[in-house]
């Protein structure tokens, strides 16, 4: 194993490699586009077997991916922000299929407007669809992530493509030191894809994805897949520990930092949890008792994971970098969903920040902390908080008046 | 941990920059973030790039809010207020302006608490190695053979060629800062207690029409020079054009060609942007495309 500084982008490319995938179908998407860039050097040149296509759309690029993968093959494939809500048609079709691969999501928010820079309302819309969901916080868990994801995809008790999501940006063009494993050290912890039903020959026609002309059809093969979903929290942490024993890292299903006696909470996902950590820090070296717990899978949803670590807790503040438009952050939502009826719940706050990778000072988490040890103090929740300072919203009263768009008055003249 | 922010233009090499310096400091033993930062993607267009480096692992991320050293590779975007590039400088802060004005001449002009000094390069090209370089130098922590390891790795890529020239500039830079070298000092971590509380708001909602990302000022594009992206210029040879009056004009993107009355096409070098699909299309091949750089318009 050797420490190089490799980008996120890099380091996913990387476990794609490692994991020797056969087949990448591609189609190139800011901040991705550098993922299979580096898979098709490395392809054309020899240095990694197997075969890229460029599809002319992510949708194609999807349906090639679940195609591929019904045949029995290792399926690598790459996208992000309106790549994958163009492919979300696919993406809703592939679980269903039983028919391992892993997609990488480079998190980008979604137009309008148009933005190049992260949050996670992207990939969040793939909540739903049957995909197990990974979320990383730095390169080298992007790299070990995307080998965990096969593990987990091609378990014979799952069979669900899995989504491994990093930050654009704050890890996809971050370099960071990363352990790369030797191909014969990674061949230990993940063997050749062995699929056993999933074949593709031309003296056994098969026909995938059948349609099914009865509810109590598509109820059965509908709720498998979420059986089969469930099944994956159980195997996470029997392949981790397997991880562990090869590499010498350990991964938990909810990663808990500095939570022995605290009372307040963070809850994060991605790589803007790390931010966190250095806030947990400064307030733990001030005597603040609070922790942070960042959830590496949103699917399966680690419900006992996260009663386990915050029942008899204060308060936790949830801090959605993601919008859902007329209720507010989604993993406020799944959360308030997992503490709700139970007496020793901690009180919850809702924070949304970081959209369209908009920075979380650590000015800010002091604030978010001492909003929530009042709360605890008095019992009052306060209402869910924007994170959006005077200075930003002034700086958008001046583009509004460069456009010629700034906001009228009741009762003035357009 | 040292903070360090790079300014320049796409092309000017300010990732290329982060990551001569980052490998210097990882060969070095230090655990090291870097990474480049930019919204248009292509030449010319604002880039900043940032470094950190540490002897311990680095969960900070993003944005450098507090820089120890800032390098600006063009002086032009000191300019631009939305490029933030005196943003967080404080009295402990060296900002470092590539360009032959004098140190104190923007010392006055920016009115920057930091101390502000100059690099005077008259290198076209590769500014990014020799800011690394100066970097390197203003940092004192690298040693001469990290500079230089870390650029044969980070421009390896590039052939022979670009390590040698990279190797030239940025020895001239780390020569240039010898009088300071060492000069960039790590700043001390705030306590939860000195940060000043947010100054969050709540959003109003506002008419739908100014709640939308429109633009109703008008024709603001014809103000924008977009010529300045061209790095091959399509010139027409007027002899060998046989008038057709409508194909090149037709097929540019940009409408950046008009025809004249009596069929003769004229290019609008200040918003082509060299695509060139009019010399692909031009039927008696009577566009041919020239290399930018020493062509006179």
């Amino acid at each position: 194993m050797t420490r190089h500084l490799l980008s996120g982008n890099a380091a996913a490319a990387w476990g794609a490699r490692l994991a020797r995938a056969d087949y990448v179908p591609a189609f190139p998407i800011t901040p991705q586009t550098e993922i299979i860039e580096t898979l098709a050097g490395w392809i054309e040149s020899g240095a990694m077997p197997g075969r890229l296509t460029l599809l002319e759309s992510e949708h194609s690029m999807l349906t090639a991916a679940c195609a591929a993968a019904v045949t029995g093959v290792r399926v690598f494939t790459a996208t992000s922000s309106q790549g994958l809500l163009y492919a979300l048609e696919m993406i809703y079709a592939a679980p269903g299929l039983r028919a391992p691969f892993v997609l990488v999501n480079v998190s980008r928010g979604v137009q309008t407007p148009v933005t190049l820079e992260p949050d996670h309302t992207d990939v969040l819309a793939a909540r739903d669809s049957g995909f197990l969901q990974l979320h990383c916080a730095t390169c080298q868990e992007v790299l070990d992530s995307i080998l965990i994801a096969y593990r987990l995809a091609e378990h014979p008790d799952i069979r669900l493509p899995v989504l491994v999501n990093l930050d654009g940006f704050y890890l996809s063009f971050t370099r960071e030191p990363v352990l790369l494993p030797s191909v014969e050290q990674t061949a230990r912890f993940l063997p050749p894809f062995a699929p056993e039903h999933l074949r593709f020959r031309a003296d056994q026609p098969v026909a995938e994805g059948a349609a099914v002309l009865g509810s109590a059809a598509y109820s059965y093969f509908r709720y498998q897949s979420h059986l089969a979903a469930l099944a994956a929290l159980p195997a996470f942490e029997a392949i981790c520990a397997e991880f562990d024993t090869v590499f010498g890292r350990s991964y938990s299903i909810v990663e808990a930092y500095r939570m022995e006696d605290a009372d307040n909470v963070f809850l994060m996902i991605g790589s803007f949890a790390t931010k966190a950590k250095v806030a947990v820090d400064r307030l733990r070296d001030a005597g603040r008792r609070v922790g942070l717990l960042r959830p590496r899978l949103t699917r399966p949803w680690p419900e006992a994971g996260l009663q386990r670590w915050l029942l008899g807790r204060r308060t936790v503040m949830v801090v959605d970098q993601n919008l859902s438009m007329g209720k507010g952050g989604v993993l406020a939502t799944e959360l308030a969903s997992s503490l709700y009826g139970r007496p020793d719940a901690p009180r919850l706050l809702s924070f949304i920040g970081g959209l369209g990778g908009r920075d979380i000072g650590v000015e800010e988490f002091h604030e978010m902390a001492a909003i929530a040890q009042r709360s605890a103090d008095t019992g009052a929740t306060p209402p869910p908080r924007l994170l959006y300072t005077a200075d930003e919203l002034r700086e958008v009263r001046k583009l509004q008046a460069i456009a010629h768009n700034a906001p009228r008055r009741a009762g003035e003249p357009s | 941990m040292f903070r360090i922010r790079f300014h320049g233009r796409g092309g000017q090499g300010m990732k290329t920059a982060s990551r001569i310096l980052g490998s210097a400091f990882f060969h070095a033993g230090y655990e090291v973030q870097d990474a480049p930062h930019y919204g248009a993607e292509r030449r010319g267009a604002p880039v900043s790039a940032y470094v950190r480096a540490d002897r311990r692992p680095i969960d900070e991320r993003g944005i450098i809010r507090c820089p120890d050293l800032v390098v600006v590779a063009d002086e032009s975007l000191l300019a631009i207020a939305a490029r933030s590039i005196l943003a967080g400088i404080d009295r402990h802060s060296i900002l470092l302006i590539v360009g032959h004005e004098a140190a104190m001449v923007w010392q006055e002009r920016l009115n920057v608490p930091g101390t502000v000094l100059t690099l005077p390069t008259d290198a076209p090209r590769f500014s990014g190695v020799a800011c690394a370089g100066a970097a390197a130098r203003l940092v004192g922590a690298l040693g001469h053979d990290a500079m230089t390891e870390a650029i044969g790795a980070e421009l390896a890529g590039f052939g022979d060629k670009a390590v040698a020239e990279g190797l030239t500039l940025a020895e001239a830079a780390w020569q240039a800062m010898a009088p300071h070298a060492g000069c960039v000092s790590e700043a001390d971590e705030l306590p939860a207690s000195r940060h000043a509380p947010p100054e969050w708001i709540d959003l109003p909602a506002d008419p739908v029409d100014a709640a939308t990302p429109a633009i109703h000022a008008g024709a603001t594009s014809a103000a924008l020079n977009t010529g300045l992206w061209r790095t091959l210029r399509p010139v027409i040879d007027h002899e060998r054009c046989n008038r057709c009056w409508w194909i090149c004009s037709e097929f540019c993107p940009d409408s950046a060609i008009t025809v004249a009355a009596d069929g003769t096409p004229q290019i609008d070098y200040e918003h082509c942007k060299g695509c060139l699909i009019c010399v692909a299309q031009c039927p008696p091949h009577a566009i041919r495309a020239v290399p930018e750089q020493g062509v006179t318009p």
